[in-house]
């Protein structure tokens, strides 16, 4: 179907160069992270060594780090998934006007740079006498990671067919049952979605963290005062386990989007042509999902 | 409003309301207009709060509006923000159109679990992973000196090169993605009807895909612009004596001088900048804010 031709040819090796060009610097920085020089760096090679993982692990301050972002991060999560499910189900249900208006405020905040974010959060409640430290830092990630999970769970809605609301609601179903039993379940993969980017959003947040942590410090701004401190490879040692869990967590996350994919592709109308071509040959495409 | 009470109910409807109340008012609206407040009032100590000193002021704007320095830092952000958004969309462009119209939906796949590594490992990482690579005595100069390309070293990071290098790095990816959804929504059909009629390559792109990628490309240029002029990471790790960028000089105004009206301020010149920007874009490239949030 699709014949070979040079312009092809070049156009892949492009996408090939270009995922060494996204990689190889994440492999560099492990690499340092094994090896035997005072410097982070893998040029010039000295030898293999474990003593980095070490040092990193008798780091007090790397540990305390660590439990505030994983602190805030789930903080983060438990406050902006059930922020923008309302939303979503707030703008799903207003008219056209009034819609656009929300809509654009919702997701101003994405289009803000995070340290008007930050600074504007630590000002606002400063004047209500609240100090600085990680609970700022969870209202101000909020905000923006709140929109995200409000797209998501918007789209998601979409797809919900109301006159199932309706014919609950007509069967004599309580407003609460058709939330618990319809709308809920409906939404559970946009929930899952929306907390996995919220989770990894916030763990990633620097310029928010900087503005509103105090004297609190999260990984990435450890990490940062460290890179300027001028460092030991202790930090390429942290990158590296970073980035494993990223490669692993990545591969997870995508080995299910697929397997739900393949069951959303029958309900898809909108699948591309060689999807649909592909398709055809598939049985379940037949039978109703 | 009586849609949502007759779809949800009562009670459900109060807790969507307010849950939605709080994120807009306490952690969007307000924040912004104290910032905006604060920006117009005089710095000084907190003895003198609700003294006769303590009025409206535009002395924080004519701080900005009087230093030839800090004006130049400003253009210079916007300068060369401008430029990495166009490096951006040139190296971004042909990924997207592969991703979408040449790999297979399979493959593409594929590609995507690989470009999305990068992206979850974090902006500070990635910024340092680069002032690993361009150091003087670093592996890149090894390795072209290796390779028998230079006789001696490189300086990389001179002037606004290294930040250059690492916001293009950073935030390529948010280029990728918007464009890819834009072209992809497009039926190939046309590209293949353009072929027939004996349309060139680049007249294929120029005439049909790219202005079908309208949207994309906008809302890919307005989101690296703003990350980029808004980062604050890249210029501090990669950046050289001489490039300044103006997110430091709002740092400075809040942690060294702790002056925080002249910072918010600047804070807000960045916000305008930014919004500005989303605007001439949006009129430009006729995205919409649903283009952008996708």
């Amino acid at each position: 179907m699709r014949p070979f031709s040079l312009g092809r040819l070049i156009i892949t090796a492009y996408m090939v160069l270009f995922i060494v060009y996204l990689l190889a610097p994440l492999v560099v920085m492990g690499g340092a992270a094994v090896n035997n020089s005072r410097f982070p760096s893998i040029y010039p090679w000295v030898g293999l060594t474990g003593r980095w993982f070490g040092e990193l692990w008798s780091d007090q301050q790397m540990w305390r780090a660590l439990l505030n972002t994983v602190l805030v991060a789930v903080a983060v999560v438990v406050l902006s998934v059930p922020i923008g499910t309302a939303a979503a189900l707030l703008i799903n249900s207003v008219q056209s006007r009034m819609r656009s208006t929300l809509y654009g405020l919702m997701v101003a905040p994405i289009l803000t740079p995070g340290a008007v974010i930050g600074i504007s959060t630590i000002l606002f409640w400063n004047k209500l006498s609240v100090p600085a430290g990680l609970h700022l830092s969870v209202l101000g990630q909020s905000s923006f990671i709140s929109a995200y999970a409000m797209l998501l769970v918007l789209a998601r809605l979409q797809s919900l067919d109301a006159s199932l609301e309706e014919a609950a609601l007509d069967l004599g179903a309580s407003h609460a049952q058709v939330m618990r039993r319809i709308v809920v379940p409906h939404l559970y993969p946009a929930f899952g979605a929306a907390a996995v980017i919220a989770f990894f959003q916030s763990v990633e947040n620097f310029n928010v963290t900087l503005f509103t942590g105090g004297n609190s410090s999260t990984l990435t701004v450890y990490v940062f005062s460290q890179v300027r401190a001028g460092i030991t490879p202790k930090i390429n040692a942290l990158a590296l386990i970073m980035v494993l869990i990223t490669v692993v967590g990545v591969i997870l996350y995508e080995v299910k989007r697929r397997q739900s994919e393949r069951r959303l592709k029958v309900e898809q109308e909108d699948t591309l042509e060689d999807d649909v071509i592909e398709g055809l040959g598939l049985p379940q495409l037949t039978s109703p999902a | 409003m009586t849609a949502l009470v007759q779809r949800y109910g009562g009670a459900l409807t109060g807790i969507i309301i307010a849950l939605t109340a709080f994120w807009l008012l306490a952690m969007v609206i307000l924040p912004n207009l104290i910032l905006l407040e604060f920006s117009f009032r005089p710095y000084i100590p907190v003895d003198q709060m609700g003294g006769p000193n303590d009025h409206y002021t535009l002395a924080n704007y004519a701080t900005f509006f009087t230093s030839p320095i800090h004006l130049q830092i400003f253009g210079l952000t916007v300068f060369y923000s401008s430029v990495v958004t166009l490096i951006c969309l040139v190296l971004a462009y042909p990924l997207a159109y592969f991703l979408a119209k040449v790999s297979t939906p399979r493959n593409a796949g594929t590609w995507f679990l690989l470009l999305l590594i990068p992206l979850w490992v974090s902006e500070v990482l990635r910024s340092f992973a680069w002032s690993i690579i361009l150091a003087y005595q670093g592996p890149l100069n090894a390795a072209l000196h290796g390779l028998g390309l230079i006789d001696k070293g490189i300086r990389w990071r001179t002037g606004f090169n290294g930040v250059l290098i690492g916001l293009v790095y950073t935030y390529v990816l948010f280029m990728v993605f918007p464009i890819y959804n834009a072209i992809q929504s497009l039926d190939t059909n046309q590209i293949e009807a353009a072929q027939d009629l004996g349309a060139p390559l680049w007249r294929i792109h120029w005439r049909v895909v790219i202005p079908h990628a309208k949207p994309g490309i906008g809302s890919g240029c307005i989101m690296v612009f703003m990350l980029s002029a808004g980062s604050i990471l890249v210029p501090s790790i990669l950046g050289s004596t001489t490039s300044r960028w103006f997110t430091e000089i709002i740092q400075q105004w809040f942690f060294e001088s702790v002056d925080w009206n002249t910072g918010s301020a600047y804070a807000f010149l960045l916000l305008v900048l930014c919004t500005v920007f989303v605007s001439l874009m949006m009129r430009m490239l006729n995205v919409r804010l649903v283009d952008i949030a996708r």
